[in-house]
Order: C-alpha cells, then sequence, then structure tokens
C-alpha cells in the first residue's frame, strides 16, 4: 500500500512540476504537435524563402501586414523602440560577411525577408535565466510573456537581431486589436512564433498565406516528401551566420 | 543590532553628508517610479543597445566589489599584518559595492516584479542564474565576515576559528563573481567584441587596479576626516597591487588589439573603430575612450617612477585616473562598445537620458551612503578602543 500511495505521489508531484514548467503556452505548444501531420512522425518546422519571388513585387509588405494584424504587434513610430515579427532587411544586413564589391551592384539595398530563425541550437534559449523562452520538440521556438522578466539577455544572445523588447505599453499602439490573439505587456521581449496558434489549427503561417508570389514555403523538415524538402533539394540555399553554429531553420534560395 | 547605534552619532557635516546623499537618492528614486509606470522607454536603450548604463555599472562595480580580496589574501593567507586595519574597509566596500551591483540588475529588469521567477524556475544554463549565485552568496560571506570580525573586535577578543575558513572561501569566490560576470558576456556567438578567453582575465586585472585604487582615496579620506590612519605601509603596498595590476590590465587589453587587428576579420575590427575612431560616422565615445587611454598610460608612469608613488599627493592624483580610466573602459566602452555595431552591422546611437542618469546617480549615492554608514560603525569601534 505504501509503495503504492508513493508511486501515485510521485507520479503526482511529476505531473505538478511538469504543469509549472508548461505555461499557458505551454499547452498550446501541446496542442501544435499534437496538430501535426502523420501521427507518430517526428516534426521539424522550417521556411524555405525565395528572395527572387519575393522581390517580385517591388515594395510588397503583405506578409509583415498580415503577421502584424494577427499577433497585435504594435506600431512604434520611434525606430529606436520597434517590435518586429518579421520584416524586410537590406541583403548586406541580413547576411552581413556575405557582400562583396561586385555583387554588390545586384543586391545592395534589395530587401530580404527575415525573422526569427528558429534556431536547432538556439542561443536565446540557453542564456534565458527562467526558460520563459524555450525549444519545442517541432522546433519553435516558443516565448511565455508572463515568464519574461524582462532581462533583455536573449536579445544580447540572437545574432540576428530578431527580438524585440517593449520599452513603453505596446497596448496604446496596436492599430486593429484582435481579440483572438493576446497582447503583451511592456517589458517583455517578443518575436515570431511560427504562428503556432494557427498550426494548431492546421492552418499555415500567416505570413506565407498572405504572400501573393508564393515567396515562402513552410513545412516539416523531417518529412522527406514535404515541399520544403523537395526545395532544398533541389535548389542552392544558403542559411544566415551559419559559422556560428546556431542551426537556423529558415533556408534562403540563391 | 550590528552596532547601528553608532551610525546615528554624529556631528553637522556628518549629517550635512548624508542629508545630501538621501536628497540624490529620492531624487534617482523618483526617476525609478517614472520607468516603473512608463517602461524602459524613457532611457535612452533601443531594439539594437538593449543594455546600457545599468548593466555596465554593475560590470564595473562587481569589479570592485571582488577587489576586496585584494587586502583579504595578504592578510590572512601571507599574515601580512599591515593589512590588518585594512581588511574591515576592504568587506565594507565589498558588502556596498555587491548591493550596488544588485540594485542596477533589479533597476534593468522590464518586469521587476517578476524577479524572483529567477529562483522560482531555476536555469542553471544560463549565466545569469549563475550570476545571481555568486553575487548573494558573496555578499552573505562578506557581511557574515565582517559581523564576526568587527565584533570581536570590539570585545577585544580574537575572531572565533570557525570564521578563518569562511574568510578562506571568500577570497576564490572574489574571483568567482567576476568570472561569472564575464561569462555573461562572453559566451554569446553573434557578440565578436565580448567574444573573447581573455575577458574574464581583463575583467579581473581592471577590478583588482580600480579597487584597491578606490580603497586608497578612502583611506586618505577618512584619514582627513576622523582621527584613524591607516599608516602609510598599507597604503604604499595598496599603490604596488594597483600598478601590477594596471599594467596587466592595459597588456590584456593590447593582446586583444593585436588578436583582432593582425587577423584583420571585419567583425571583431568593427567595435575597436566605433569606440576608438568611429564608425559609420558615429562616434560619439571616441573622446572618452582616448580619455581613458591616456589616463591609463599616464598613471602607469606615475606609478613605476617610485618618487611619485611615495608621494601621497600624486599617489592620490594617480588614483582618481587610475579609477577613471578603467570606469570609462568598463562603465561606458565595454558594453556600449559590445552592442555596436549590432549583429546586423547597425550603429544605433545610445545617450542615457536624464532619468537614466539620476537613477545611475542614486545608486552611486546609495554606496556611498552604505560605506559612509558601515565606515562610521567601524572607526567608531576602534576609536573607543583607542581610548
Amino acid at each position: 500500500m505504501t509503495i503504492h500511495r508513493r508511486t501515485f505521489l510521485g507520479v503526482a508531484g511529476l505531473s505538478a512540476v511538469a504543469l509549472a514548467g508548461k505555461s499557458t503556452i505551454g499547452a498550446l505548444a501541446k496542442a501544435g504537435e499534437e496538430a501535426a501531420p502523420a501521427a507518430g512522425a517526428a516534426t521539424r518546422w522550417a521556411m524555405v524563402i525565395d528572395p527572387q519571388r519575393c522581390l517580385r513585387k517591388e515594395g510588397c509588405k503583405d506578409c509583415i501586414g498580415a503577421c502584424d494584424k494577427v499577433h497585435n504587434v504594435p506600431l512604434f513610430k520611434d525606430k529606436d523602440h520597434e517590435v518586429k515579427w518579421i520584416w524586410k532587411e537590406p541583403f548586406e544586413n541580413a547576411f552581413t560577411g556575405e557582400e562583396n564589391p561586385y555583387t554588390a551592384e545586384a543586391l545592395k539595398d534589395k530587401p530580404v525577408l527575415v525573422f526569427c530563425n528558429h534556431c536547432d541550437n538556439p542561443p536565446c534559449v540557453r542564456v534565458c535565466p527562467t526558460k520563459a523562452t524555450w525549444k519545442r520538440e517541432d522546433g519553435i521556438v516558443m516565448m511565455d510573456w508572463h515568464r519574461c522578466i524582462g532581462c533583455r539577455y536573449c536579445m544580447a544572445a540572437c545574432p540576428y537581431g530578431s527580438r524585440s523588447f517593449n520599452w513603453l505599453d505596446p497596448r496604446p499602439r496596436i492599430p486593429a486589436l484582435d481579440p483572438e490573439f493576446p497582447t503583451r505587456t511592456k517589458g517583455v521581449v517578443e518575436k515570431c512564433t511560427f504562428c503556432e496558434e494557427r498550426l494548431a489549427k492546421g492552418e499555415q503561417p500567416a505570413c506565407v498565406e498572405a504572400c501573393p508570389e508564393k515567396a515562402l514555403v513552410f513545412g516539416n523538415l523531417d518529412d522527406p516528401a514535404s515541399e520544403v524538402r523537395s526545395l532544398l533539394r533541389e535548389h542552392f540555399t544558403i542559411r544566415r551566420k551559419p559559422e556560428l553554429g546556431t542551426q537556423p531553420e529558415i533556408y534562403y534560395i540563391v | 543590532m550590528f552596532m547601528f547605534e553608532k551610525a546615528v552619532v554624529g556631528g553637522k557635516r556628518y549629517w550635512a553628508w548624508i542629508g545630501a546623499l538621501s536628497a540624490v537618492i529620492l531624487v534617482g528614486f523618483l526617476c525609478y517610479l517614472l520607468q516603473l509606470t512608463e517602461g524602459l522607454g524613457i532611457t535612452g536603450l533601443s531594439r539594437n543597445v538593449t543594455w546600457g548604463m545599468y548593466i555596465a555599472q554593475f560590470t564595473f562595480f562587481v569589479g570592485v566589489a571582488a577587489s576586496a580580496v585584494m587586502v583579504v589574501l595578504p592578510y590572512y593567507l601571507h599574515n601580512y599584518k599591515a593589512f590588518g586595519k585594512l581588511t574591515i574597509l576592504g568587506e565594507f566596500l565589498a558588502i556596498s559595492a555587491v548591493t550596488m551591483c544588485m540594485l542596477f540588475i533589479f533597476v534593468d529588469m522590464g518586469q521587476p516584479m517578476r524577479i524572483l521567477n529567477v529562483m522560482l524556475h531555476p536555469t542553471p544554463g544560463s549565466m545569469m542564474f549563475w550570476d545571481m549565485i555568486s553575487l548573494s552568496g558573496y555578499l552573505v560571506l562578506n557581511a557574515l565576515i565582517a559581523y564576526v570580525t568587527l565584533s570581536s573586535e570590539r570585545k577585544e577578543v580574537p575572531p572565533p576559528h570557525w570564521i578563518k575558513p569562511i574568510i578562506i572561501l571568500s577570497i576564490p569566490w572574489a574571483v568567482s563573481i567576476h568570472t561569472v560576470t564575464a561569462f555573461l558576456y562572453n559566451g554569446l556567438p553573434g557578440r565578436s567584441f565580448w567574444l573573447t578567453a581573455i575577458l574574464a582575465p581583463r575583467f579581473l586585472a581592471s577590478a583588482f587596479a580600480a579597487g584597491p585604487a578606490l580603497l586608497i582615496l578612502l583611506c586618505m579620506i577618512i584619514r582627513k576626516l576622523t582621527k584613524f590612519d591607516v599608516g602609510s605601509e598599507p597604503i604604499q603596498k595598496l599603490a604596488v597591487i594597483v600598478t601590477y595590476a594596471m599594467i596587466v590590465n592595459i597588456f590584456f587589453v593590447l593582446m586583444e588589439i593585436f588578436t583582432v587587428f593582425y587577423s584583420q576579420i571585419p567583425e571583431h575590427m568593427e567595435h575597436f573603430k566605433f569606440l576608438f575612431v568611429g564608425l559609420q560616422g558615429q562616434a560619439p565615445l571616441v573622446p572618452w575612450m582616448w580619455t581613458s587611454m591616456i589616463l591609463a598610460a599616464a598613471s602607469i608612469f606615475l606609478l613605476l617612477v617610485p618618487r611619485y608613488r611615495r608621494n601621497e599627493k600624486v599617489l592620490a592624483v594617480t588614483c582618481v585616473m587610475v579609477f577613471a580610466s578603467l570606469w570609462i573602459d568598463k562603465g561606458l566602452g565595454l558594453i556600449i562598445g559590445g552592442f555596436t555595431p549590432s549583429p546586423l552591422n547597425v550603429v544605433t546611437r545610445y545617450v542615457p537620458t536624464a532619468p537614466e542618469l539620476a537613477i545611475v546617480v542614486a545608486i552611486w549615492a546609495i554606496g556611498l551612503l552604505m560605506i559612509t554608514v558601515f565606515y562610521k560603525i567601524a572607526l567608531s569601534v576602534r576609536e573607543r578602543l583607542a581610548e
């Protein structure tokens, strides 16, 4: 009997720890895993971007607009206080060290879409002192906005500048509030979450869906038949700062 | 309680000083309330320069705290008697500096009410977790040591034997606080300025110059204001420590500069260019960094020539120069230079705002207030014994 009770207490204790460890968003994360295709098979979400397609429609910001809208991303006029989930960065800034004096003409100032790379070996997760940011089993680097203490260590650790901090209250700066998605408070870090809330419903990320040129392709790297895998097979792709060993999961077709 | 009764008796000058410090603290506190309601947006920090004055001051004062080991080690390990009168001053300096560090971290938090999450969700993989452990441990060690040794002194009995191993433990612990603080920065893949194994040794070298320099100045001030005189021997010995540490520190800086500029790797050079010549047309720190370098070179000269080092008037000026040089290097250049340019090669200007500076100055004032009160207690105990 005692052993039974002990086992029970052990299981209960472990469950309590597990519950404490997983936040509200952690629960959502679980839902995302369940929604993954082919039950039982591993999932590793990734994105392949075709910058040439992206450049076809000049000045297009459809993906950025769609993302900002569904995630209640605040609009700060002051560049220093900007909150950005997905944005366009000039080639030489997105791919520092890749520029040379001759390709510069073709690529200089050409915008490249950048966002969180959902690294396989994320430095932001390594440094977070409260596990407010963590890597899910499907590779998504998630954020718990209720646990974040706002120390901004993750921002110092991210070599891609993909994280934003709410320097001021973001709520009055949301252009059109979407009640479906949580707003954030001042003093916490946020970033792209690969639309895990949409994945949980079996939908594609908002940016992918919004792109009129199909320049963004999202899928499961662990599925050899997926579109991302076939694109990676057929094209030469590069990643941002691969030499740092972060293993970014956003691939750019050259 | 902890002989605090000794801190509430004092002359007009004492109370005027306490009052002035309190006024500065009050202004800073009001500015902090503003930051608490508005957010960290009231500072000069930005997307690209996410840490600034607060974290830089934290880093600098961890060094000051660690430097107490430079009086504790010779006295307790080498039985260097001349430092006997100094150890308590070093320990109280450490307590005040660690408290300042904790406050600097606290005011930098975006969600300070959640700070206990660091303990609720301990994350040994994060260097910030270890920094919390090492800093709070160091505070407890020094508070205990200072209390026990001073109480024994007051009762005119030798300190209990059990405190000795704790004092010995505080020596490697002092090294650990600054090492872990360096680890906060030098394990980050995208920040080339900090990505160097010499960072922790450099931190320690500059700490062992800046801390003892400050201690020399404090001893001189105490001598002027009170009947208590540590004597010239310990001051001269501290000056020798400052000399060695300052030379080692500059040697480390030059090693870093050789590695960066001989290898010619742009990502590593750009931070130094930003600090010393300017980058992308922006050069806000250039005058500061050259001032720091000139002060360092001049102070090393004044420390090396025995005639100047032994002249206490010159030594006082030299100590101010050492402290100022290292404060600029660590309190400005290290953090801002590490964030500029950003990993996307963007130079963002960071200028601390008035409320931000008021908060910084208030924390300095808290440190000074603590030193004043602690030294007052220690010196009152000694004055009474001398009577």
